[in-house]
């Protein structure tokens, strides 16, 4: 690892993305709203500019720079490009929406990168400061977001409730770095490694600073018992936000708990592995089962990205590095699957109509076969059907659990992912053997059509090759490690 | 003399109130404000009193960063009680229950 106080180059894509959030808030600010595509354009060019930039740096050695607050690394880089990755199939799919909603303005795209930049400087944190200040820059940017529809009663419902919940979350972080803080005397994360290298004498409040922070991380997660606030977000918030916060702030929050507990709190293995094993088993059997009993795609797409948190975090704490790198390699695909999953009720949504009652997609296979199938292959993927990515995704965090000895959990997991098919092959039947009770004809544009078929194909592309992906993550994290 | 402990026993409490507070507050959504905002300054506390007795500057320092981002959460907390009270007419907690399932 290469250290250097005050070395600017590795933080040149954040820089990057902050210049241009500062210049599409000006641009926007000065032109009316048949112009409004420009900031719509300029987000696109920021994303493509941050990728080249992060493209053109990556790095094969970790680099810790601006007094150890930020690294740059493999891990960092690759979850980079992921993370505009998803942000801009986001802004493709989401722009007729916004548009027919009222909400196409510059306020969204300004927000999106905001987030954007949050979630960048989490995934390259390496401090609790750049951790926090990361992590709160992606939520106020999120709860503003999810309000932005200021006339819909449940959009700003779910805002409070998502407010209310998520500042509960940073409170419950911070006080557990404080208390980790209080036994290391550190902040940045490679110090309170080096601190707790050899054990403490102050084990109690060490542990009850990682409950606080695992409660935390939970809440951010989705896992459950922390999980109220899923729910009600998702189906409050417009489908364009859901689609927001169900991609890439997950990819995010993976970089979080993987910096905190995989780097941090390393050596304390055992205290929080049984954390987890709790939240995991607990999400994955409270997300399927309560996804049955959903009658609205986004509410039952909520407790599915509850139950998908819950194998993620299967994959987190067998503590291997094969284990980091099947998690990772489950959150990318994940990230892809609910961006296809809400960008279809996005794509079947039009003016004054919101596709996202389970009933709207009857018959689909009649009014357009291809965005069926598109559907049928993201359905299989979070089913875990074989030949789609999601299968490969669930066998390699289940390969990671058993390498530990976990086989219940592995067994208990399989089983809740057979609960959990039920509700997606539902969605199947409905679309392929049901009449449509909706005949109007899909508007979508056609940059969205592509992109959904782009989105579909690389869920059964992955599925089919998944090595290549599996290769960056694995590599990612032992170069980081 | 007033040890370590005296201090993280006052975070400690007053980290609880704000805990129970935003639980067992069935009235106003102003109220989950001000226990987001108590328990922002229990963790302070804490920072504050490890900084102390450790001799380190670095705790202190994050605790600024934390009252700034105080402050920007409790903007955009108000800005959405705003909009929320112009939908609802109302800021009762137990009112907030459109989304259920």
């Amino acid at each position: 690892m290469r250290h250097a106080l005050m070395q600017f180059a590795p933080a040149f894509p954040e820089i990057f993305v902050l210049i241009m959030i500062s210049l599409i808030l000006v641009v926007d600010a000065a032109v009316d709203d048949g112009k409004r595509f420009l900031a719509y354009f300029l987000s696109l060019v920021t994303l493509a500019g941050a990728s080249f930039l992060t493209l053109r740096d990556f790095s094969t050695l970790p680099v810790l720079t601006l007094g150890g607050l930020f690294i740059d690394d493999p891990l960092s880089d690759v979850l980079k490009l992921f993370l505009y990755l998803s942000v801009a199939i986001v802004l493709v799919y989401s722009r007729d929406y916004l548009r027919q909603r009222g909400l196409y303005k510059g306020e969204f795209f300004v927000l999106a990168l905001f987030a954007l930049l949050g979630m960048m400087v989490m995934v390259s944190a390496s401090h609790f400061l750049t951790l926090y200040l990361g992590l709160e820059l992606l939520s106020l940017s999120l709860y503003a977001m999810v309000a932005l529809q200021r006339d819909s009663s449940v959009a700003t419902e779910a805002a409070m409730k998502y407010f209310v919940l998520g500042a509960l979350a940073s409170g419950m972080l911070l006080y557990g770095m404080s208390m980790v803080y209080g036994v290391t005397g550190s902040l940045g994360l490679g110090d309170i490694a080096i601190a707790l290298q050899d054990g403490t004498d102050l084990r109690i409040p060490l542990v009850f600073g990682i409950v606080f922070i695992v409660a935390g991380l939970a809440f951010k997660l989705g896992a459950v018992p922390f999980h109220m606030w899923i729910p009600d977000v998702y189906h409050g918030a417009p489908t364009a936000m859901t689609l927001f916060i169900g991609s890439a702030p997950k990819i995010a929050a993976f970089a979080f708990v993987i910096r905190i507990l995989g780097q941090g709190l390393e050596s304390q293995v055992s205290d929080w592995r049984g954390m987890l094993v709790i939240l995991a088993v607990l999400s994955m059997a409270l997300g399927n089962i309560a996804a049955i009993a959903q009658s609205n795609l986004k509410r039952m797409l909520a407790y599915s990205a509850i139950s998908h948190m819950g194998f993620m975090l299967l994959g987190i704490l067998a503590g291997s590095q094969n284990g980091y790198g099947s998690a990772m390699f489950y959150v990318l695909v994940y990230a892809l699957m609910s961006l296809g999953g809400f960008g279809m009720i996005l794509l079947l949504s039009r003016a004054g109509f919101e596709a996202d009652r389970l009933e709207d997609f009857k018959g689909l296979n009649r009014r357009s076969p291809w965005l069926a199938f598109m559907m049928l292959l993201l359905m299989f993927s979070m089913a875990g059907v074989p030949p789609t990515v999601g299968f490969y995704a669930k066998l390699s965090v289940l390969q990671a659990v058993v390498e530990i000895g976990y086989v219940w959990l592995a067994v208990a997991a399989v089983l809740f992912s057979l609960i959990g098919a039920f509700y997606y092959l539902r969605i199947v039947k409905l679309m392929y053997f049901d009449a449509p009770h909706d005949a109007a004809p899909i508007k979508a544009s056609p940059d969205a059509r592509v992109v959904m078929s782009v989105n579909g194909l690389a869920i059964l592309a992955l599925g089919i090759m998944p090595q290549p992906l599996m290769a960056v993550c694995i590599h990612a994290i032992r170069a980081s490690f | 003399m007033i040890s370590l402990s005296h201090y993280l026993v006052l975070g400690g409490i007053l980290f609880a109130i704000s805990v129970l507070g935003i639980f067992l507050n069935r009235k106003n959504v102003i109220i989950l404000l001000m226990a987001i905002e108590l328990m922002l300054l229990a963790v302070n506390m804490n920072f504050i009193a490890f900084s102390h007795y450790l001799g380190d500057i670095h705790g202190q320092i994050f605790v600024f960063f934390i009252l700034t981002v105080a402050a920007a959460e409790s903007a955009i907390g108000l800005a959405i009680l705003v909009v929320l009270f112009r939908n609802l007419h109302t800021i009762n907690v137990d009112d907030l229950d459109h989304l259920k399932g």
